[in-house]
């Protein structure tokens, strides 16, 4: 035994005969987990936070979130001599004082996007791959409750250096909270100390920002990580796969190197990204005054699709016995995100209600199996992208010299019109996909050699594809949609007739799909 | 896996399924054939790595050594500062090659068989099950809750009332919002000085197509709050008089061709700053709600409700624009107890 090893050994044994961890690392150490690119997506969410929290520890030792006002005095010429807040003035020495500082700002805001942009594509894979089901419901919810915090969290983010772009972002808050009904201003006054803009607003969603949000995301991304640890993660179905196991890497030492390194590639894209592109360069913005705007104001990318359904809504307000209920603001920006959000946490419950399958689920869906949920999530996209178009309907009008009014009919219209079409049509694309791998089980690959047989006739060779691939393209399950009568078997009506009719209807449509190759099935091409 | 539901039926299994074929035969790399490939692998990692240490060392000298104004010329990307490049560039080198480096380890030389594990069901067996309510059965007849309700009721009262404090607490956060949304510092006599520069506007100033974003004069000694910044600003617009489509209310408010609006957007409080002198149309940049200067702010298009509210004006004895009387109705974006009667 080395001296390095002789004293490594001392060290565990102290802890393990302290808190008797041996079992439970080794244990770990021997997890298995399954490698697809797809399942990095997590991890990108899971390292853009560990990215977050570093840059913003580093942002938070300069920064004053105090809105104050002070005459700036820094090396920025531009805004010398101008009357702006403590908040606003910080930030500038950050970015030009602070050696490092505006690096770590951009890592900052760029680490954050990625963040968001990482987080929906993970929610869109286990989407897409039917990862929600039957186990993995709660950890599907927490991921919901993860988007969520991080819309505010951004939002919170984005506001605290109070320059125009910034402040803008808080009048908009500030004018949605106002239109909820009965409560809407007092809740308003409560929140910014006062008349917008306030005193204290800044100090307070400073606070959230890096203390109590990210605690909640710290919580729950815990949990959420513990959950997949605890019940392992999915996989694709393949050869030697199935629901009772797990075929991967270990955890040492290939999962832990590759899964370490990605996070330094993560760190490395966005700190380059930081180092060539900027991004949010509020000096050229200005402090904030509630009387000036600049042209072009648009929030982050993921604020970017309800800020479009915001300037698309039709001119409503209702004026009655002295109130005003103003469904311009209240349905673009509270009702509809609540409908979308709600439905999404509820998701798995739906579609498991639909298809009556209450079993466990470890091997994943590909996408063209399930047409109807695959439909669905690609009008939700669909309707997510018309609404984020008409966010940057002024950037559109301007870039390529449209009329801006068009712009808003072509996705006043577009929103109703298109999530349906792409509905209909992603279906239907589903099931030519499920063809073409009912045929290339059946008949093989497509070789391009074409061969004169002695009767003149030309036929194309086909190559046949590995017994493998044959499995993965039909091992997928096909269950039946549900069926109830409306009657009993005395003939008497069942209650609830309506709710089964609903649910058989949907159930149906679920079920569509081209039956897959069976075993007889390629016996018989055989025999031919 | 458990299956309650009995209508659910897998046709899957009433077709005959293919066999697994069991997972194709492990493809060794070269660096597990080679030795060769192997010394070749290593090298690789281990100049990654370097490189890494190398990029580390860039950022310290940037750092250290070069100064914050000093610029380069990179091409495409124009004049760069060095020592922001040389930092940002430093850390996403020194990170990417780190990366890379543990990665091309791991995909080379690690061992890359795949093991399989097993899963085991999360359903707790029966005997747990029933042992658990048991428990808790047992533990809520000691307790005998259900039967001291006297107990349960006060306990209500009391958790009910615990939890009224914690929201009462945050009654201070801000004051109540009384009438203050529905005023402004306009008031009947009130000079219009222009923002920036506090100048009074005299009337005859003004030339036909003129804008003028404008605030209330200051008292004295008064300092101007952020919170008036946002409900003030009035924007001055001159046209000819027979341009104006206005009622003759409407009409009477305005000075010889000069129309004065409130610039702060009915729909959600941003400031209406773009105007369309061509059409005379105001436009709101963050949601495009577009107004009609000539028919009073009327909304022509996007989302607000209401027209931009109309400040009366008329000139004080020195040819100055004042205020004649204060608005009417409560500026900016709606709130519940906005009255619009």
């Amino acid at each position: 035994m080395t001296t390095a090893e002789q004293r490594l050994g001392n060290a565990a044994n102290f802890v393990d005969e302290r808190i008797g961890a041996a079992g439970w690392v080794k244990k770990s150490l021997n997890k298995v987990f399954p490698d697809h690119w797809s399942f990095m997506l997590g991890e990108v969410c899971m390292y853009s936070f560990v990215i977050l929290l570093l840059s913003g520890t580093f942002l938070a030792l300069w920064f004053d979130p105090s809105q104050r006002d002070v005459i700036y005095d820094g090396v920025y010429e531009p805004l010398k001599g101008i009357k702006m807040s403590a908040a606003y003035a910080s930030t500038l020495d950050i970015s030009f004082e602070i050696r490092g500082g505006l690096l770590m700002r951009q890592i900052h805001h760029w680490a954050a996007n990625i963040f968001m942009a990482a987080i929906v594509a993970h929610l869109l894979r286990v989407f897409f791959t039917g990862a929600f089901r039957k186990p993995r419901e709660f950890n599907w919810i927490l991921g919901i409750l993860l988007l969520t915090l991080g819309f505010v969290e951004g939002l919170f983010g984005y506001s605290l250096p109070d320059d125009l772009l910034s402040g803008t972002g808080l009048r908009i808050t500030s004018a949605i909270i106002q239109a909820i009904p009965l409560v809407g201003t007092y809740v308003s006054f409560f929140l910014f100390g006062g008349e917008f803009p306030g005193v204290g607003f800044l100090p307070r969603i400073f606070t959230l920002h890096i203390l109590l949000i990210p605690g909640a995301f710290l919580a729950v991304i815990t949990i959420h990580v513990m959950l997949v640890w605890y019940q392992k993660h999915t996989q694709f179905p393949g050869p030697g796969r199935t629901e009772k196991n797990v075929v991967g890497h270990p955890i040492l030492p290939v999962y832990m190197a590759k899964a370490g390194g990605f996070f330094f590639i993560v760190f490395g894209i966005i700190a380059f990204l930081s180092a060539v592109a900027s991004i949010n360069p509020i000096w050229l913005y200005g402090p904030y005054t509630p009387g000036q705007i600049s042209a072009g104001s648009q929030p982050d990318w993921y604020m970017g699709w309800l800020d479009g359904l915001v300037r698309m809504s039709p001119p409503l307000e209702t004026h009655a016995f002295g109130h005003t209920i103003s469904w311009n603001i209240m349905i673009p920006a509270l009702i509809v995100p609540g409908i979308v959000f709600t439905g999404m946490a509820f998701y798995p419950f739906i579609e498991s209600w639909i298809t009556g399958d209450k079993r466990e689920h470890h091997l994943l869906d590909r996408p063209r199996n399930v047409p109807n949920r695959t439909a669905l999530g690609v009008m939700s996209i669909t309707f997510v992208m018309v609404a984020l178009i008409n966010g940057g309907n002024d950037i559109f009008a301007t870039n390529f010299h449209l009329s801006i009014n068009e712009i808003m009919w072509f996705s006043r219209i577009s929103i109703f019109v298109l999530p349906p079409l792409a509905f209909v049509i992603t279906k239907r694309l589903c099931l030519s996909l499920q063809r073409a791998d009912r045929d290339l089980v059946l008949h093989g690959l497509e070789t391009g050699r074409l061969v004169r047989m002695p009767s003149g006739e030309f036929v194309e060779v086909h190559a046949p594809i590995s017994d493998q691939k044959r499995f993965i393209l039909t091992s997928h399950e096909q269950a039946p949609a549900l069926e109830f009568s409306a009657t009993d078997a005395r003939g008497v009506k069942r209650p609830g007739a309506i709710k089964n009719k609903v649910r058989s209807r949907l159930s149906k449509a679920h079920a569509v799909g081209l039956p897959k190759v069976s075993a007889e099935d390629l016996k018989e091409i055989e025999h031919h | 896996m458990v299956n309650n539901e009995s209508e659910m039926s897998d046709v899957s299994k009433e077709i005959e399924q293919l066999q697994d074929p069991g997972a194709a035969p492990h493809v060794l790399r070269h660096a597990d054939t080679d030795p060769k490939a192997e010394k070749r692998a290593e090298r690789q990692v281990a100049i990654l790595f370097t490189l890494s240490g190398l990029s580390s060392l860039l950022l310290i000298y940037s750092y250290v050594f070069v100064a914050t104004d000093v610029f380069i010329f990179i091409p495409v990307m124009g004049d760069q500062n060095a020592h922001q490049l040389g930092l940002g560039l430093g850390m996403a080198f020194s990170l990417l090659f780190l990366g890379m480096g543990a990665i091309h380890w791991a995909k080379t030389l690690m061992p890359e068989t795949e093991v399989v594990n097993y899963r085991h069901e999360f359903r707790s067996s029966d005997e747990d099950r029933d042992e658990l309510v048991k428990t808790v059965k047992h533990a809520a007849a000691e307790v005998k809750l259900g039967r001291r309700s006297l107990i349960k009721r006060s306990l209500g009262f009391s958790l009910g009332l615990f939890a009224l404090p914690p929201v009462l607490l945050l009654r201070d956060l801000g004051p109540l919002p009384k009438k203050l949304l529905e005023s402004t510092s306009w008031k009947a006599g009130t000079r219009l000085v222009t923002d920036p520069g506090n100048r009074p506007i005299l009337a005859s100033d003004l030339e036909v197509g003129a804008v003028v974003q404008t605030l209330p004069a200051l008292a004295e000694g008064t300092e101007r709050l952020l919170s008036d910044v946002a409900k003030d600003p009035v924007l001055l617009i001159r046209l000819r008089p027979e341009d104006f489509q206005l009622t003759p209310e409407k009409l009477a408010m305005t000075h010889d061709g000069i129309i004065a609006f409130s610039k702060i957007c009915s729909h959600m409080g941003c400031a209406v700053a773009l105007y369309e002198q061509q059409t005379k149309h105001l436009l709101c940049p963050c949601h495009q709600s577009t107004f009609d200067v000539t028919r009073g702010a009327k909304v022509i298009f996007g989302p607000a409700a209401r027209p931009l509210p109309q400040l009366d004006i008329t000139v004080d004895d020195q040819g100055y624009l004042i205020a004649r009387a204060p608005f009417s109705e409560p500026v900016g974006p709606s709130f519940w107890e906005r009255n619009s009667q």
